[in-house]
C-alpha cells in the first residue's frame, strides 16, 4: 500500500493495484459519477491549464527571463530585454531582398514574407508546377543580383521554410553570396567568411541538428563592420581587421 | 543516406530505449499504488483533496461499464469546456491580442480534436486562440486527453491479470494518477528546458519590432493581386509556449501553439529540443510495454510487444529519410541538393535550416507512428515517396508505437487477433495470459482493429465526390488526393498531423472531421475496455504444452504479418492513386 491513500484504504484486502481480489463498485448513481466528472475535470483544468502555466512563467522569468520573452535583441545583435531598444528576435528570421544584405530563406508567410504573427509553409507539393515557377524565379532573382556568380544555387536558398520564419540559412547558402556582398560593401571574401563563422552554430553537441548560419544576426554585424554604402573613395576592404574582431 | 543520418536515428533510438525500462517501472508502480521515491509524499495530499472534493474513495472499483461511462462523461464535459472557453474567449481574461470568439463549426472541430488526443487543427493558433484558451482549454485537454489514454490502457492490462472479479480499477483515480505522478512532473522539468534553449513562456502581448531595413514586399508569387506594400515592421507572436509545447509532445498530442507546429523556431529552437521533443513523444508509448510486461508477471510479454513496434517504426522511418535526402528530382537542375559538410542538401522545401531533411523526416515518422501529429517540417512538400511513409504510419492504426495509452491498447486489439488466429492454426483454443479468448474478446477487437479505415476510407470516399470536400485541395493531381486521404486517415486514427494545404476551415471538413474523430476515439475506447471486463471475469488458464508462447520471435513476426495484411494493406489502392501515382509521374518527368 502506498503512503498516499491515507484513512480511505484501511482496509489491505481492498487494493485496486495488482492482482488482489477485488470487491464490487459499492457507489453508483449518475450523480455521483457527473459530480466526480465536474470536479475532476475544475480541478484538472485549474492545476494545469492555470497554475502549470503561470508557475512556469514565474519559474522560466526568474531562470532564463532573455528566452522566455521571446530572445530579443537591438540593432548591435545584444540580447535585451527591453522591446523599445529591440529590432527583433535572434530565433525568428527577417526579409532582407536588398543586394547589400544576406538574403535569408524564402518565407511563405501571408501577407508578408517573415509575418511572424502568421507562421507557415508554402504547402506546394513536390509536382507542383508553381512550386517549379517560384524556384526558377528565385534562381532568376539572385543570378540578376550577382551577374556573372554561376556557381551551384544551395537548395535551401531556394525553398521556403517550413514556419516561414527560418532565422537561419546552410552555411553553403550564405557562401554562395559572398562574392555580391564582397563587391556591394568593398570587403575581402576572406573577411565575409571569417564574419559568417562567428554567425555559424551547430549542430549541438557535434551532433544534434544541423550547422546554420544565423541570418539577422549576420546582416546586423555587416551593417557595424561594413556600412552601406561604403564611404566614397574607400578602398576595398577598408575594415580593419580589428573592427572585426 | 548518409553516416550522420543512421548516427541520427540510432542515437534517438538508443536514448529511447535505455530509458524504457526506468520508466516503463515507474509507471507500474503509479498504477500498482506503490510508493514513488518521494513524488506521492509531494502530491499525495493534492491527490487525497481531489479524491475527497470529488466524493470518490482510492479504493471504489468499476466495472467495465461505469469505467467507460465515466470515461465517456468526463471527456463529454471536457469537450463542452473546450467548445465553450473558445466561444467566450473575446471576453475571457489573458487574450492581450484580443482574439475573437472561434466559429461555431471550427470550435466544434477543435473541442473534438483535443479531447480525443488528435489536436486535429483548422485553425493557425497565433491567429486565432487567446492565452486564455491555449492555456485552460488546449493545455489541459492535453493533458487530459493523454490521462485518458493511459488510463484505458491500465484498466485493460488489469483485466489480464485479474481473475472472476468484475472490477478493472477507478477510472477517475487513474486519470488523476496520470497527471499528477507522471504528466506534470515530467512536463515542468520538460519546458524549463525548452525555455532555456529559447521557447518563449511570457504572458505578455506580442511583440512589434521596427524592422533593420523596411522593405517593399514582392507581388505574390502565387498570382494574387496584391499591392505592393512598404513593410517597416514586424510583430512577433509569443505566449506561453513552453508549457503547452512540453505536455504536446510528452502526451502524443501534437496540436501546435503556433500554426507552423514544431517547425516554428519558438516551439524547436534547436538540434537540441528537437531530439528531446522526438524523445518525449517516443517516451510513454514505449514505456508502456515495460509496464506491461511487468503488470502481467512477464516483462518478455513487453519486449515482444516493443519489439514489434519498433521494427514497424523503423520500416518506415528509414526509407522516408532516405527519399527526404536524396531530394526532389524536379528541382535537381535548378540547385544543389547534395548533402555536404556545408549544407544539409536533399529536398529543403517545407523544412527548416537548422533540422534538415534527416530529422525533419525522423520528426515527422516519430510524430505520425505515435499518433502525436505534430511536425517540424511540412508533409505536404515532402517527395510522393517521402510524405507516404508518415501517411501509412498512421493507417497501421497508430500501434508502431502509437499514442499514449492507446497505442498499446491498439497494438494488444492485434495481439489478440494474431492469438486467435495462430490458435485457429494449430487447432486450440486460444489463450492469451492464461485468458481464453472468446467470440465476444474477437468481436471487440475487431470492431476496434476495423473502426478506424473504414472512418477514413468512408471519408476519403465522400470528400472525393463532393464539391465542399474538393474545394479544400490546394495542390493538383494525385496530390492534392493524397491531402484528402491524409486528413482523413489522420482524423480517423486520432493522430492530427496533416497535409497542410488542404483548407480544412470549412462546415464540411470541421464537421465531418470531427465526428470522424470522435467516433473513432470512442470506438476504439469502448471495445478494450469491454474485453478488459471479460477477462477479469475469466479464471486464469494454467499454461501447458500446447500453449502458444507469445513472447518469441515467430509470434512477433506473426503479429506484424497480421497488422500489414488486415491494415496496411487496405489502404493500398487508395496509396496507389495519391502517393504512388505521383511517385511515378516525377520519374517520367511528367506531371
Amino acid at each position: 500500500m502506498s503512503a498516499t491513500d491515507g484513512s480511505a484504504n484501511a482496509d489491505e484486502s481492498n487494493s485496486p493495484g495488482g492482482r488482489r481480489q477485488t470487491k464490487l463498485p459499492r457507489r453508483g448513481g449518475v450523480l455521483a459519477m457527473l459530480r466526480a466528472a465536474l470536479v475532476l475535470l475544475t480541478l484538472c483544468s485549474v492545476l494545469t491549464g492555470i497554475v502549470y502555466p503561470l508557475v512556469m512563467t514565474g519559474i522560466a522569468r526568474v531562470l532564463f527571463p532573455w528566452q522566455a520573452a521571446g530572445s530579443l535583441i537591438n540593432r548591435k545583435g545584444q540580447p535585451t530585454l527591453s522591446r523599445r531598444s529591440a529590432i527583433g528576435s535572434a530565433q525568428i528570421g527577417q526579409y532582407f531582398n536588398q543586394p547589400w544584405y544576406f538574403w535569408p530563406r524564402p518565407s511563405a508567410t501571408s501577407p508578408v514574407p517573415y509575418n511572424a504573427a502568421a507562421s507557415g509553409g508554402s504547402n506546394l507539393g513536390p509536382t507542383n508546377p508553381t512550386l517549379i515557377a517560384h524556384i526558377k524565379q528565385r534562381v532568376q532573382a539572385l543570378r540578376n543580383a550577382d551577374i556573372g556568380n554561376s556557381a551551384p544555387i544551395p537548395v535551401d536558398l531556394l525553398t521556403s521554410s517550413a514556419s516561414g520564419l527560418d532565422p537561419d540559412e546552410s552555411v553553403a547558402a550564405a557562401y554562395y553570396q559572398i562574392p555580391r556582398i564582397a563587391r556591394l560593401r568593398r570587403m575581402s571574401p576572406a573577411r565575409l567568411k571569417k564574419l559568417i563563422a562567428r554567425y555559424t552554430s551547430g549542430p549541438q553537441f557535434g551532433l544534434l541538428g544541423e550547422k546554420v548560419v544565423n541570418v539577422l544576426e549576420l546582416n546586423l554585424a555587416l551593417d557595424r563592420v561594413a556600412p552601406y554604402p561604403p564611404a566614397p573613395g574607400a578602398p576595398f576592404d577598408h575594415v580593419r581587421s580589428s573592427t572585426v574582431r | 543516406m548518409t553516416g550522420e543520418a543512421w548516427i541520427s536515428i540510432g542515437l534517438l533510438m538508443l536514448v529511447v530505449l535505455l530509458l524504457v525500462k526506468p520508466v516503463g517501472a515507474f509507471l507500474a508502480r503509479v498504477y500498482e499504488f506503490q510508493p514513488l521515491f518521494g513524488l506521492d509524499k509531494l502530491f499525495g495530499p493534492l491527490e487525497r483533496g481531489i479524491y475527497r472534493l470529488c466524493g470518490i474513495r482510492m479504493d471504489d472499483e468499476q466495472n467495465w461499464k461505469q469505467y467507460a461511462a465515466a470515461c465517456l462523461v468526463f471527456n463529454f464535459l471536457g469537450f463542452l469546456a473546450v467548445y465553450a472557453i473558445q466561444r467566450l474567449q473575446g471576453s475571457l481574461p489573458l487574450n492581450p491580442a484580443g482574439m475573437k470568439a472561434v466559429p461555431p463549426s471550427l470550435a466544434f472541430n477543435t473541442a473534438a480534436s483535443f479531447i480525443t488526443n488528435t489536436n486535429w487543427q483548422n485553425y493557425a493558433g497565433e491567429s486565432t486562440m487567446s492565452y486564455g484558451t491555449q492555456m485552460a482549454a488546449l493545455t489541459v485537454q492535453n493533458f487530459l486527453s493523454a490521462a485518458t489514454g493511459m488510463a484505458i490502457l491500465v484498466a485493460l492490462i488489469r483485466g489480464l491479470v485479474r481473475k472472476t472479479t468484475s472490477g478493472i480499477g477507478n477510472f477517475w483515480v487513474d486519470v488523476t494518477r496520470s497527471v499528477l505522478y507522471v504528466l506534470l512532473p515530467i512536463c515542468v522539468i520538460f519546458s524549463l528546458i525548452l525555455v532555456s534553449q529559447g521557447v518563449p513562456q511570457t504572458l505578455e502581448r506580442y511583440v512589434h519590432v521596427k524592422l533593420v531595413e523596411p522593405f517593399v514586399a514582392p507581388a505574390v508569387a502565387s498570382g494574387a493581386a496584391s499591392r505592393p506594400e512598404a513593410v517597416a515592421s514586424q510583430t512577433i507572436a509569443v505566449g506561453p509556449v513552453a508549457s503547452q509545447e512540453a505536455i504536446k509532445e510528452l502526451g502524443t498530442n501534437g496540436g501546435g501553439f503556433f500554426n507552423a507546429n514544431s517547425a516554428h523556431p519558438f516551439e524547436n529552437p534547436t538540434g537540441l529540443t528537437n531530439f528531446l521533443e522526438e524523445t518525449a513523444i517516443l517516451l510513454i508509448p514505449l514505456a508502456f510495454c515495460y509496464t506491461f510486461g511487468r503488470m502481467v508477471g512477464d516483462t518478455r510479454q513487453g519486449w515482444a510487444i516493443l519489439a514489434a513496434m519498433v521494427i514497424l517504426l523503423l520500416a518506415f522511418m528509414i526509407p522516408c529519410v532516405i527519399t527526404e535526402q536524396a531530394g526532389n528530382p524536379l528541382l535537381a537542375k535548378y540547385c544543389n541538393q547534395r548533402p555536404t559538410a556545408l549544407q544539409p542538401g536533399g529536398n529543403m522545401e517545407g523544412k527548416e535550416a537548422r533540422l534538415g531533411p534527416v530529422n525533419s523526416a525522423i520528426f515527422d515518422s516519430t510524430a505520425t507512428g505515435t499518433s502525436t501529429g505534430a511536425v517540424n517540417s511540412m508533409l505536404d512538400s515532402f517527395t510522393p515517396l517521402g510524405g507516404l511513409f508518415p501517411l501509412w504510419l498512421i493507417q497501421l492504426s497508430e500501434v508502431a508505437p502509437g499514442g499514449i495509452g492507446s497505442g498499446l491498447y491498439g497494438m494488444l486489439m492485434f495481439v489478440l487477433v494474431t492469438v486467435f488466429i495462430a490458435g485457429l492454426m494449430i487447432g486450440r483454443t486460444p489463450e492469451y495470459l492464461g485468458k481464453k479468448i472468446e467470440a465476444f474478446e474477437m468481436k471487440m477487437a475487431s470492431i476496434a482493429i476495423l473502426v478506424p479505415p473504414s472512418l477514413a476510407l468512408l471519408g476519403t470516399a465522400v470528400a472525393c465526390v463532393i464539391a465542399q470536400g474538393v474545394a479544400g485541395i490546394a495542390n493538383p493531381g494525385a496530390h492534392g488526393f493524397t491531402e484528402i486521404l491524409y486528413a482523413m486517415t489522420s482524423q480517423a486514427n486520432n493522430n492530427g498531423s496533416a497535409f497542410a494545404g488542404l483548407n480544412g476551415d470549412t462546415p464540411f471538413y470541421n464537421i465531418v472531421g470531427g465526428l470522424i474523430m470522435l467516433i473513432a476515439r470512442y470506438w476504439t475506447i469502448i471495445p478494450p475496455l469491454a474485453i478488459a471486463g471479460s477477462l477479469a471475469n475469466k479464471k486464469i488458464v494454467p499454461a501447458g504444452s500446447g500453449t502458444l508462447s507469445t513472447h518469441t520471435p515467430l509470434f512477433v513476426f506473426v503479429l506484424l504479418g497480421i497488422i500489414v495484411v488486415v491494415v496496411a494493406l487496405t489502404f493500398f489502392p487508395a496509396l496507389a492513386l495519391g502517393p504512388l501515382a505521383e511517385q511515378l509521374q516525377t520519374f517520367a518527368g511528367h506531371f
